[in-house]
């Protein structure tokens, strides 16, 4: 082994002996540390996970949805839209959809009733998603009774119930037959609630979506890209609230790491002294506390890490969850597939590792530059 | 060998706090002898050691080593004639707690980065030439005052330097061990080397090994001589 690297080991071997000799100190650090990067990555993996799921789930959905705005608000509109619609070139596809909200005062939740675009119930019978069938103990064949706006009671038979896998956008979900929608909103044939659109070429969804809004000046064309985006900033901003309310115990550890650096003990400042005295260089000794900072936080930050990653992904329970997946009497039984994102690991190592280190060795770099004699008086 | 040319040094300069430690001092330190500065407390007899030891710096004056200047040497270059030149034995032992015997003495060779089983071995050695083998692996703070002196005289001898700097060395000590002190002194200036003792202590200052006393009083040289008013 050449000199150099003989050089690295005694440091190593002396910073190793360094946190070993404070132990209750160290333990105490590496524990806040821990549970602040646990914390700060649970947030940050949690939400990249449910952009995730929902960019997924949304992957096949129309390109484009045409909803008719009256008042600047969203409004039914009319079926005759569609032969419009059918003359642009482009469109591969179209189809009126019929879809609303309903509030159900027995479980105190908001039910989102649609019409699929596929294997629709037969009338008088439902398929119901898996939050609303748990919240309203419901199962196949059994009767799911509602009372429309007129005051008029419908009862459906549940056919089935979807699949948990999509919980995340279909919780809340009731699908139903065409007619039963219309009936139960009162709803007449001339009405839909958007229209669907599939382009030929995605490369030309904004040319298409322009043409629309000519060809149909009441109507707004929302893009799914627009839709992805709007759910990545949902997200986003939910993450952003809970790292909002986490930046105060990032404050407090970063407070924590300065004062104790900044605050060295006489024990330290003598130790650095001596070690100057019998001949270590500035360099040696901040190498040697880099490492030691280094050692601490590395350690804190792949244990916060790897229980932040236990946490969302293995654990039933979930700090959290409730505000990023957003506040809902028919919560979703989501389970976040596992996933590591570079970029993700990266930024976390970089506002907290680098800080911290940053804290610790300025203070020591103050003292370790004095003059040996000047630091052990 | 050493030598000091109107060295002056002033504490916390330009603040209020502002004190001066040493005044034009003028000091030649031959090779191979041992030079001992006496004088009270507060007289500047540890400061003196520290310009002379590298350990800080003379705010004016030169300080040579073998015709070398010293005391405009980047701090980088300090360390380095530190940890081969100069060993150093403190008032307080500045032993480092929590450290072995062993790990204290072999410190200041990290820098020079030897085979450890070489350091080890001229490590133990030397705990084996001041009686010290059984506390190899003791953690410094259960020595005797007595014992940790001798472990701050190992580590000053591992990088087998040419001066040795021992500021107040029998503070901490009874006669008896102050008398065994001094037997050990007497061996090192035998092997060659140069001694710079700072005492009050008459064991010290009067033992007959002493070639130069030195004495000082508020920063300033009085008198110096042979140990028994010798010219």
């Amino acid at each position: 082994m050449n000199r150099f690297f003989r050089r690295q080991r005694y440091l190593v071997d002396h910073t190793l002996s360094s946190l070993r000799r404070h132990p209750g100190r160290n333990l105490a650090l590496l524990i806040v540390y821990t549970l602040l990067i646990f914390l700060l990555a649970s947030v940050l993996l949690f939400a990249g996970s449910l952009k995730r799921e929902a960019a997924l789930l949304l992957r096949n959905s129309p390109e484009i949805i045409l909803q008719r705005q009256v008042a600047g608000r969203h409004s039914l509109i009319p079926a005759a839209y569609l032969q419009s619609i059918g003359r642009l070139r482009g469109v591969r596809k179209k189809q009126g959809r019929l879809w609303g909200y309903f509030y159900d005062p027995v479980v105190r939740a908001n039910y989102t009733i649609m019409v699929p675009a596929r294997d629709r119930p037969a009338p008088g019978s439902v398929v119901i998603g898996a939050g609303l069938a748990r919240e309203r103990r419901l199962g196949r064949g059994e009767y799911f009774t509602l009372r429309s706006a007129a005051g008029k009671v419908f009862s459906f038979q549940v056919r089935d119930i979807l699949n948990p896998e999509s919980e995340l956008v279909s919780s809340d979900l009731v699908l139903v037959a065409e007619e039963d929608f219309r009936a139960f909103f009162a709803i007449g044939p001339e009405w839909y609630t958007d229209i669907s659109l599939q382009v030929a070429n995605p490369r030309e969804v904004v040319k298409v979506a322009e043409k629309l809004t000519e060809l149909l000046p009441d109507t707004r064309p929302i893009l799914r890209e627009e839709i992805l985006r709007t759910y990545d900033a949902v997200f986003s901003w939910r993450q952003s609230v809970v790292l909002v309310l986490l930046v105060g115990s990032v404050l407090a550890f970063l407070i924590f790491a300065w004062d104790r650096a900044a605050g060295l003990s006489g024990e330290e400042k003598q130790e650095i002294g001596i070690l100057k005295a019998v001949g270590w260089e500035t360099g040696d000794i901040l190498r040697m506390k880099f490492l030691e900072g280094g050692i601490v936080s590395l350690v804190a930050f792949l244990a916060g890490y790897l229980l932040a990653y236990l946490h969302v992904f293995y654990s039933p329970v979930m700090l959290f969850a409730p505000v990023l997946k957003g506040w809902a009497i028919l919560y979703p039984a989501f389970r976040p597939v596992p996933a590591l994102d570079g970029l993700q690991v990266a930024t976390l190592f970089f506002f907290t590792v680098f800080p911290y280190t940053l804290a610790t060795i300025i203070p020591i770099w103050r003292v370790a530059i004095m003059d040996p004699d000047m630091v052990m008086r | 060998m050493i030598e000091l040319h109107q060295v002056n040094r002033i504490f916390n300069q330009g603040r209020p706090n502002e004190f001066q430690g040493l005044y034009d001092i003028d000091l030649d330190i031959p090779r191979g002898t041992i030079t001992c500065l006496q004088g009270p407390s507060g007289s500047g007899k540890t400061t003196l050691l520290s310009l002379v030891g590298c350990l800080a710096r003379p705010t004016s004056g030169r300080i040579t080593l073998d015709g070398d200047l010293l005391s405009d040497l980047p701090e980088r270059f300090l360390a380095q004639v530190r940890r081969s030149t100069f060993g150093f034995v403190f008032q307080r032992f500045n032993l480092i707690r929590g450290l072995t015997v062993l790990e204290n003495i072999l410190l200041p060779a990290y820098p020079l980065a030897p085979e450890y089983r070489a350091l080890r071995t001229r490590g133990q050695e030397l705990l084996a030439r001041f009686r010290l083998e059984d506390r190899e692996r003791l953690a410094v703070e259960h020595l005797s005052g007595g014992e940790a002196q001798r472990v701050a005289i190992c580590r000053a001898l591992i990088n087998d330097p040419e001066v040795l700097i021992a500021d107040e060395p029998t503070a901490n000590l009874d006669s008896t061990l102050s008398r065994e002190l001094m037997a050990i002194v007497r061996q090192l200036k035998e092997e060659g080397r140069t001694l710079v003792m700072a005492s009050h202590d008459p064991i010290v200052c009067k033992d007959a090994a002493i070639d130069h006393l030195v004495t000082m009083r508020d920063g300033r040289i009085i008198s110096r001589g042979g140990p028994h008013g010798r010219p």
